[in-house]
C-alpha cells in the first residue's frame, strides 16, 4: 500500500504507527495545505489592510493559544496564567532590544526561551498538585506577573511602557501590514507545523498519556513531573513568541492589557477550538477574533432602526462583547464541549458517507 | 513604629476578614456539596449589592426590606443558576467546569457594568452616627454591621447544618453521593439549595461591603481573594474558609502596614494574598483542615 492515498478510504485500513501519526493523511488534502499557504503569500497583493490586520492578530494569538492546548489539552494541566506569560514574552522581547541591542530577529526566540524559564519557575507546583489547585496556583502566578509588570520599571518601563523596534532583516524593515503579514504567516506556520511534530514524538505521546490516566503513564516510565514541567516551559515559549510578534507588530507595549482577561480569552479560544485539537486552535481563535468584529457589524447594521440608536447599545458596545465571549463560553461548554475541530469532523464525516450511511 | 494605626489596621482586617471568611464559606459549601469551583462567586456580591442598590435608589424601599427582596431574589437566582447552566455540567472534566463559572463571571460583570455603569455608586445613608467609638478606637457604624452579621451567618449555617434536616441532607450528599441518593435524598435537591444559599450569603456580604466602600465593580475582587483564604483553611472544610479568611484580612492589612513603614514597595495590599497562596500550595496544598485527596488505583 502506497504511504499516501488521495482519497481517505471508508473506515480504517491504517496498517503502520506512521500512517497513523501522519500529518497529511492523504495527497489531496496536502496539495490543498501547500495550496492555502500559497495563496495566502498572494493575500496582500488582493486583501483589504483591514484583513490582513486580522490575519495578524489571528498569527500571534494563535501562536499563543496553540501553546496553551499544549498545556490544557494534551497535558491536561489548567492555566489561568497564559496572558501573563504572552504579556511576559512582549517585554522580554522589547527590553532585549533596546537594553543589549540584540537584532529584534533573535530577541522573539530569546524572549521564548525567557518566558520559558519564567513559566517553568511558576508551573513548578504542577509537580506536586494538579488540577483545580493548579488553577488557582496560575492564577496567583498572573496577578503577580502582572503587578510586576507594573513596578519592574527596568524591565517594562513601568506604567508608561516600553517601545519595541519593528523587525529589520537584512536592512529591510517590517513595520506595514503587509509586509509584516509575511512575518506573521512564516511565524505561524512554522509554529503550527513544529506544534504538529511534537505531539508525533516522543514527548508528545508523553503528554498526551499524562493527561489520559496520569498512574497508568508513570506505571509505563512516563516521568510525570518532567513532562508536567516540560510541557509547562513549551507552553510559555508559545506564549513568548506570540506576546514577541505582538510587541513588534504593534511597537508599544504597555503593562494594562495582560489581564486575566486575557487569559480567560486564551482558554476560551482552545475550549471553543477544542481540547487536543492542533486544527481546532487554530479554528477557536478565528472565532474569538472574529466574534468582536462581527458584534460590531451587527450593530451598525440596527444603529440606522429605532432599537439601533438606543444610547445602551452604542456606549455599551464593550460589554455587549465582553459579554458576548462569557455566553460564547458557556454555550460552548453546554452544547458543544469538544469543540469546533469535533463539529467539523462530523460534518465531513457526514458528507463523506452521503448519501448512504454505512 | 505607628501602634494606633497598627491596631486600627488590625481592626479592620479582621472585619474584612470575617467577610473573606462569610465570602469563602460560601465557597466551600458549593465546593463540598457540588465539586465545583465557583469562579463566579465575586459576582454574586456584585450582582447582590447592585440589587439592593436598585431597590434602595429607583424604587425608594426602605433599606430592610429592600434587603429582604435582594435576599429572595438571589436565592431565585442562585438556583435557576444551578438549573440552567451548571446542571449540564454534571459529570464534566474540571476544565469545562471551571470554564464555565469563569465564563458566567465575565457575562455578570459585563451586565452589570453595563447595566449600571462603571462608576461607583455609594448606598442611601442607614445609619445616622459617621462612627462608634470602641475602646478608643473609631469604627464605622457599617463596620460594626458587617462584623455582626458575618457572626450571625456563620452562626446560622452552624446551627443549619447541625440541627436542620436539609443541612444532614447536605452534609450526607457532600460525604458521599450515591449513598446519599441511595438513601432518598434529592441530590438534584441538594445541589440547587447550596447554589441558592451561596448566592444569597455572598449577597449579604456583597450588600454590606457596598455600604461600606460603595458598589462598583471592584466588589468582584472579593471572588478572587477568597482563593488564598480558602486554599490557607483547606478547599473542603467550613472552619477552614473563616479561619483562612480572618488570616488574610489581618494579613493584607499587615502587608500594606509594613510596607507603608519600612519597605515601600506598593500595592501589597493587592499581591500579598497571592504570595501567600503560592507558598501555601507549594507546601501545604491541602491546607490547614482540608481533607488530603489520597488517591487509590
Amino acid at each position: 500500500m502506497s504511504t499516501s492515498v488521495t482519497m481517505r478510504p471508508c473506515g480504517d485500513f491504517r496498517t503502520s504507527y506512521k500512517q497513523d501519526t501522519t500529518i497529511f493523511e492523504t495527497k489531496t488534502i496536502r496539495w490543498f495545505a501547500i495550496l492555502a499557504i500559497a495563496f495566502a503569500c498572494f493575500a496582500p497583493f488582493i486583501l483589504d489592510a483591514y484583513y490582513l490586520t486580522l490575519f495578524i492578530q489571528v498569527s500571534y494569538l494563535g501562536i499563543a493559544a496553540l501553546g496553551l492546548n499544549i498545556l490544557v489539552g494534551f497535558t491536561g494541566q489548567i492555566s489561568l496564567g497564559h496572558g501573563a506569560f504572552f504579556g511576559f514574552g512582549a517585554f522580554a522581547s522589547a527590553w532585549l532590544n533596546t537594553q543589549f541591542n540584540i537584532p529584534v530577529v533573535f530577541c522573539i526566540p530569546l524572549a521564548g526561551f525567557l518566558t520559558m524559564a519564567v513559566g517553568m519557575m511558576f508551573g513548578m507546583p504542577a509537580a506536586r498538585i494538579k488540577g483545580l489547585y493548579l488553577a488557582i496556583a496560575t492564577l496567583a502566578a498572573q496577578f503577580i506577573i502582572e503587578d510586576f509588570f507594573g513596578r519592574a520599571e527596568w524591565f517594562s518601563g513601568g506604567s508608561a511602557g516600553s517601545l519595541a523596534e519593528p523587525i529589520n532583516i537584512f536592512g529591510f524593515t517590517f513595520d506595514t501590514d503587509e509586509s509584516f503579514y509575511y512575518v506573521a504567516l512564516f511565524a505561524l506556520v512554522f509554529m503550527f507545523i513544529w506544534g504538529c511534530n511534537l505531539m508525533r514524538t516522543r514527548d508528545g505521546r508523553a503528554f498526551v498519556a499524562v493527561r489520559d490516566h496520569y498512574l497508568s503513564a508513570e506505571i509505563m516510565g512516563v516521568k510525570l513531573n518532567k513532562y508536567r514541567l516540560l510541557s509547562f516551559g513549551i507552553s510559555s515559549f508559545y506564549a513568548g513568541i506570540g506576546g514577541a510578534l505582538y510587541a513588534h507588530y504593534l511597537g508599544y507595549v504597555s503593562a494594562e492589557g495582560f489581564t486575566i482577561f486575557m487569559s480567560i480569552q486564551f482558554l476560551a479560544m482552545v475550549i471553543i477550538g477544542g481540547l487536543g485539537s492542533i486544527k481546532g486552535t487554530l479554528m477557536g481563535v478565528v472565532f474569538m477574533v472574529l466574534l468582536p468584529e462581527a458584534m460590531e457589524a451587527s450593530v451598525s447594521l440596527v444603529k440606522e432602526t429605532s432599537i439601533g440608536a438606543h444610547p445602551m447599545l452604542v456606549d455599551g458596545l464593550a460589554y455587549i462583547k465582553e459579554m458576548a465571549i462569557g455566553l460564547v463560553i458557556i454555550l460552548f461548554l453546554i452544547f458543544e464541549p469538544e469543540g469546533l475541530a469535533h463539529r467539523w469532523n462530523q460534518i465531513k464525516n457526514y458528507w463523506k458517507s452521503y448519501p448512504f450511511a454505512y | 513604629m505607628n501602634t494606633d494605626l497598627l491596631l486600627q489596621l488590625i481592626t479592620n482586617g479582621l472585619i474584612v476578614g470575617l467577610l473573606y471568611g462569610v465570602v469563602g464559606m460560601c465557597f466551600v459549601l458549593v465546593y463540598k456539596s457540588t465539586q465545583i469551583v465557583n469562579f463566579a462567586q465575586g459576582e454574586f456580591l456584585l450582582l447582590g449589592a447592585w440589587v439592593c442598590w436598585a431597590f434602595l435608589v429607583y424604587m425608594q424601599i426602605p433599606f430592610f426590606l429592600g434587603f429582604i427582596f435582594t435576599m429572595i431574589f438571589m436565592a431565585i437566582f442562585g438556583v435557576l443558576l444551578q438549573l440552567i447552566v451548571l446542571r449540564p455540567m454534571i459529570g464534566e472534566p474540571i476544565i469545562s467546569v471551571i470554564m464555565v463559572t469563569i465564563g458566567l463571571s465575565i457575562f455578570f460583570q459585563a451586565l452589570t457594568k453595563w447595566i449600571f455603569g462603571v462608576a461607583p455608586q455609594s448606598y442611601p445613608k442607614v445609619f445616622e452616627a459617621d462612627s462608634v467609638n470602641i475602646l478608643g478606637m473609631s469604627i464605622e457604624p457599617a463596620y460594626l454591621m458587617s462584623m455582626v452579621i458575618a457572626v450571625l451567618i456563620m452562626i446560622g449555617f452552624y446551627l443549619f447544618f447541625k440541627h436542620s434536616k436539609h443541612g444532614l441532607a447536605m452534609r450526607a450528599t457532600a460525604f458521599d453521593q450515591q449513598a446519599a441518593q441511595s438513601l432518598g435524598i434529592s441530590v438534584k435537591q441538594v445541589f440547587a439549595m447550596s447554589w441558592g444559599i451561596a448566592a444569597t450569603v455572598s449577597a449579604t456580604a456583597g450588600v454590606v461591603m457596598g455600604m461600606v466602600n460603595g458598589v462598583s465593580d471592584s466588589l468582584s475582587v472579593m471572588g478572587i481573594k477568597v482563593f488564598p483564604a480558602v486554599i490557607l483553611g483547606g478547599l473542603d472544610s467550613i472552619v477552614g474558609a473563616i479561619v483562612g479568611g480572618l488570616t488574610i484580612g489581618v494579613l493584607e492589612n499587615l502587608a500594606e502596614f509594613f510596607d507603608s513603614q519600612f519597605l515601600h514597595i506598593g500595592n501589597m495590599y493587592d499581591i500579598a494574598p497571592f504570595y501567600v497562596l503560592l507558598i501555601i500550595l507549594w507546601f501545604k496544598p491541602y491546607g490547614l483542615f482540608g481533607t488530603k485527596d489520597i488517591e487509590r488505583i
